[in-house]
Order: C-alpha cells, then sequence, then structure tokens
C-alpha cells in the first residue's frame, strides 16, 4: 500500500490497519489548537484585567491551564481529539488502537516540553521522521499515535471510464495501488501520469503513455466495481 | 444480502442510532462476525472498498468495545492517600538522587554563602538582588511580594510558574536525563543562593518565616518531578531487557503518576505560598513552627500513608 499504515493486531485475530498521521497534518492542527488557545486566554483576559492586579492572577492561571491540561483533557474526553485534530480529522490512539485515556494523554502532553526544543518542536520533528509511526517523543513515551480519522475520509473520486478487467490477477495491494492512482490522476500533470501508466507493462504491455493511462483508469473502474 | 444489512445495523449501532438497531448485549458477537467477515474478505482479496469499509467498521467497533470504563473518583482517591505515597516509596533511590542534586548545591550554597557572601555575584544579577532585597525587607507588610502585588495574581502566578518549572524538569528526563538534573540542580542553586545571601544580610526572619509553610510541598514537588524525570532518563539510557521503545513506554506510567502528585504539592504550595505565606500579622516563630510542623506531616504521609493497605 503507498500510504503509511500500522497494522494492529485485535484479540479477535484481525488485523486493523490505522493510517498515520504525518509532520505536517498534524503542525496544523497544532497551529489551529495554539490560535484557540490565544484566543482564549484574550478573551479571559479582557474582563479579567478590569479587577486590576488580581485579575492577573486569572489570567496567568487560565494560561497554565490552557498550556498544559486543555489538550491532554479535549484527548482524554473528546474521542482522541483536541479541536484542531478535529478539523483536520487527525485522532490519538493507543498503539493498539484502543482511544486514549487520561495517563497517555497527559503523558504525551506533558512531554511536549521535551519535543518543543531546541526550537518550534525540532526535537519532536526529528524523532518524528526517525520513528517508523510518526512519534514524536511524547508519543514514544505515552505509546500513542496519532492517525487519520477513517470515518472521515472521503469517498474515493476515480474518474469514469469504461471498465476493463485487468489482464492478470492482482493483489489487494496491488489493487489498491492502481485505485489511488485513479484518485490521484486528477492532480498529476498529464506528462506525469502517462509518465507512471507506462511502467506496469504487465498490465498495459507495449502501449504508449496516453493509451496505457486510459487503460489503466479503466482497470481502476473495474476495481472500483463499476462493471 | 444478509451480511450488509447486518453491518448496516453495525454502523447505526456506532452511531448511537434510537433506538438502537439490536440489544447491546448482541454487541460483542455482532462485531466477532464483523470480524470474521473482515478476515474473509481481505484473504480472499475482496475488492479494496468492501475491505476498507470492514476496516472502518472493525476499528469503531474495537473502539467501542474495549473502550475502558473504570470509575476515576475513587481511584484518584485511593491514589492520593495510598497509591502515590507508595510508588514514592518504591522509587526512593530516585527520589534519593533527585534530592541529593537539588539540596546539594542548596544547602552547601546557604553555607558557603555565609563565609563568603560576595560569592552571591557569581550567581545572580544586582537587579535580582535588590528586587529580593525589596521582597523581604523586614518593612515590607506583606512579604514576599512587591508591595502593590496582589494575592491572588501571585497564586496565579505561582502556579503558572512553579508547576510549569516543574513539569519542564519531568520532560528533561527523556532527554537521558539531563534536562531533569539540570532543572533540579539550576534550582537548587538559584533558591541556595536567594536563601544564603538573604540571610546573611540579616532578612533571616523575614525571609525564613516567608518560605517555610510552602517550602515543604514545594521543594517536594520540584524533587519528585525531578525522580520522574530520571526513571524516562534511565530507560532511555538502560532499558535492560526491553528495547528501548518499549522501556521508555513501561517507565513512562508511574512517571507521570509521579507528575500527578507533584502536580498536587504545587497546588497546595501555590496555595499557601500566595495566602498564608506573606502575611506579617503572625509571629515569625509560629509561622516557622507552622512550617517544621508541614514538613513533618508530608514526610509522615510520605513514609507511612498506605502501608496498611498494602500489606
Amino acid at each position: 500500500m503507498l500510504d503509511t499504515t500500522r497494522r494492529v493486531a485485535t484479540p479477535e485475530g484481525i488485523e486493523l490497519s490505522l493510517h498515520l498521521a504525518g509532520p505536517v497534518p498534524r503542525a496544523l492542527a497544532w497551529a489551529i489548537d495554539l490560535a484557540l488557545r490565544v484566543g482564549i486566554v484574550l478573551v479571559v483576559m479582557i474582563p479579567a484585567l478590569q479587577l486590576g492586579r488580581a485579575g492577573w492572577g486569572v489570567v496567568l492561571l487560565t494560561m497554565f491551564f490552557v498550556e498544559w491540561l486543555l489538550p491532554a483533557w479535549f484527548e482524554a474526553a473528546w474521542n482522541g481529539q483536541t479541536p484542531g485534530k478535529r478539523a483536520l480529522g487527525l485522532m490519538v490512539l493507543n498503539d493498539d488502537g484502543t482511544p486514549v485515556r487520561w495517563p497517555a494523554a497527559l503523558t504525551r502532553n506533558l512531554l511536549r516540553a521535551a519535543d518543543f526544543l531546541p526550537v518550534l518542536y525540532g526535537l519532536g520533528l526529528v524523532a518524528m521522521l526517525v520513528s517508523r509511526d510518526f512519534k514524536r517523543l511524547g508519543d514514544l513515551a505515552a505509546g500513542t499515535v496519532v492517525v487519520h480519522q477513517l470515518d472521515r475520509r472521503a469517498a474515493r473520486e476515480i474518474p469514469q471510464a469504461d471498465a476493463v478487467a485487468p489482464p492478470i490477477a492482482l493483489a489487494l495491494s496491488e489493487q489498491r495501488a492502481l485505485l489511488e492512482l485513479a484518485e490521484r490522476s486528477s492532480t498529476l500533470s498529464r506528462e506525469r501520469m502517462e509518465e507512471l501508466a507506462g511502467l506496469p507493462t504487465p498490465l498495459v504491455g507495449h502501449l504508449d503513455g496516453a493509451r496505457a493511462a486510459a487503460r489503466l483508469l479503466g482497470m481502476a473502474n473495474y476495481i472500483a466495481g463499476r462493471h | 444480502m444478509q451480511h450488509a444489512a447486518d453491518w448496516e445495523a453495525f454502523e447505526r449501532f456506532l452511531d448511537a442510532a434510537n433506538p438502537p438497531p439490536f440489544p447491546p448485549a448482541e454487541m460483542p458477537a455482532r462485531y466477532r462476525r464483523l470480524c470474521q467477515s473482515l478476515a474473509l474478505a481481505t484473504d480472499r482479496q475482496y475488492s479494496p472498498e468492501l475491505i476498507d469499509r470492514l476496516n472502518r467498521l472493525a476499528l469503531r467497533g474495537h473502539h467501542a468495545l474495549y473502550r475502558s470504563r473504570r470509575r476515576e473518583s475513587r481511584q484518584a482517591l485511593a491514589f492520593l492517600f495510598a497509591g502515590f505515597p507508595e510508588l514514592v516509596r518504591r522509587e526512593w533511590r530516585l527520589v534519593a538522587a533527585a534530592a541529593l542534586v537539588f539540596f546539594g548545591p542548596l544547602v552547601a550554597l546557604i553555607a558557603v554563602l555565609q563565609a563568603f557572601p560576595e560569592f552571591v555575584h557569581y550567581l545572580l544579577t544586582p537587579e535580582q538582588i535588590s528586587s529580593f532585597h525589596a521582597m523581604y525587607d523586614p518593612a515590607n507588610p506583606r512579604l514576599g511580594m512587591r508591595a502593590a502585588d496582589s494575592n491572588v495574581m501571585m497564586f496565579g502566578f505561582y502556579i503558572w510558574n512553579n508547576v510549569r518549572i516543574g513539569f519542564q524538569t519531568f520532560a528533561g528526563g527523556l532527554l537521558a536525563g539531563v534536562g531533569s538534573l539540570w532543572f533540579l540542580a539550576a534550582n537548587g542553586v538559584i533558591i541556595g543562593a536567594v536563601a544564603g545571601y538573604l540571610t546573611q544580610v540579616g532578612y533571616s526572619e523575614t525571609f525564613w518565616s516567608f518560605v517555610a509553610g510552602h517550602s515543604g510541598p514545594e521543594l517536594s514537588g520540584i524533587v519528585l518531578s525531578g525522580a520522574a524525570g530520571l526513571r524516562l532518563g534511565l530507560a532511555v539510557i538502560a532499558p535492560g531487557p526491553l528495547s528501548r521503545r518499549a522501556a521508555l513506554v513501561a517507565a513512562a506510567k508511574p512517571a507521570v503518576r509521579l507528575m500527578y502528585g507533584a502536580a498536587a504539592l504545587f497546588l497546595v504550595a501555590a496555595f499557601v505560598e500566595a495566602f498564608w505565606s506573606p502575611f506579617t500579622g503572625i509571629p515569625w516563630r509560629a509561622k516557622i513552627a507552622v512550617g517544621i510542623g508541614a514538613w513533618a506531616a508530608l514526610l509522615v504521609y510520605l513514609f507511612a500513608a498506605g502501608r496498611r493497605a498494602a500489606g
């Protein structure tokens, strides 16, 4: 499969696939959460500062709460999602695919301080790129992964074409590769699509670019069940 | 098709449809049937579309079935009265090491500064020294703060600042323990420098009567944060028979439980520091006595609480 997935074995003897989230969507989710946190502090600040110096105490308490506890609270109580993660369709799960609870959520959020070093999640990014499951340090210690929420994934958009049966039986991963190529064909340049389409010679033989691409789209339609 | 109807019902059950499509007691059996369908579909290489759908459903069923539902409020009380002190005793080696790294420079500096007062200039800037001078001047009606500060503000500040220091001390442990050791030693040096300097210039009554009350929970909070961080650091350095990653996951569990306790101690400390420590209406001897009592109570709690429950 082309996506980064993690297989989790369950007690029922099956394997579930989790679709791991990489640094970019996670950084975006973090930015949304940051904006939200700043927003909360500002909203508290406006009335609180009317109280004079005591108001500063309230603001500092809010800053503490919002920085350390709120993300963990969201993840423990709200399906493993902070508002930013929900906006991007991400969620935090334990390594075994079960929902996170307080201890794990708190562990990964307290250790955020170590990930943040030396600047802007430098260590966290390195850890994510080095570890197989895109784990930052907090995820490593808490035993958690951040995954794409499956039920939020849009249905496949495959360009319509006349279905063509593949000339040979394809393994599941090969079928998926074809479907994903078809899915992405609208975002690829024509030249790149034709170049890619020429590669699987067992499927397309010696057809040239444009006809090979059309043939592959036809097979994708066949695999997607449009026949 | 029989299965399609089953899957649809399962999906509606997970969406918490009202009324539920089948009694909740049937859920586990239906989930196992779904798992069987998924295994079959994968094995027979059915269409990716179908396998994705079944995988999605099985994952949601897995979440619903294996979500743990322990009662947390009762657990919290048991942790407070027995679990936490027990944990501190079990980790006593790390706690002792963290205490040594923290209290070592603290006590040493208090002693050194009595003999060589000018040494303080290596540790604190002139601005810091003059601000501590102002805070603990016996003429200041409320100790430990500048004259215009309010108690609520200081409470917020102590929570924001001190608990953050504790959390950083803990998180620094991930860097092979170096971060924890650094924060422990650095805080020991600063506190020792301030305490030693103020004692030497003759502000002992105001300074020691201010810090007596909250020093117990606050300093032990730092030490326990450091011990929790060292637990992580040790797992990174010496994972033993486990893989480094597995050792870290195993170490994080007791470590974060230590942090629950440390955070509670910081909370108590901030409360005392903001609302009791600054008052000068009480004779300084009484405040020192209360402080010693607080230390004694804390040590008795950590050494004795939960022993009967464990035995």
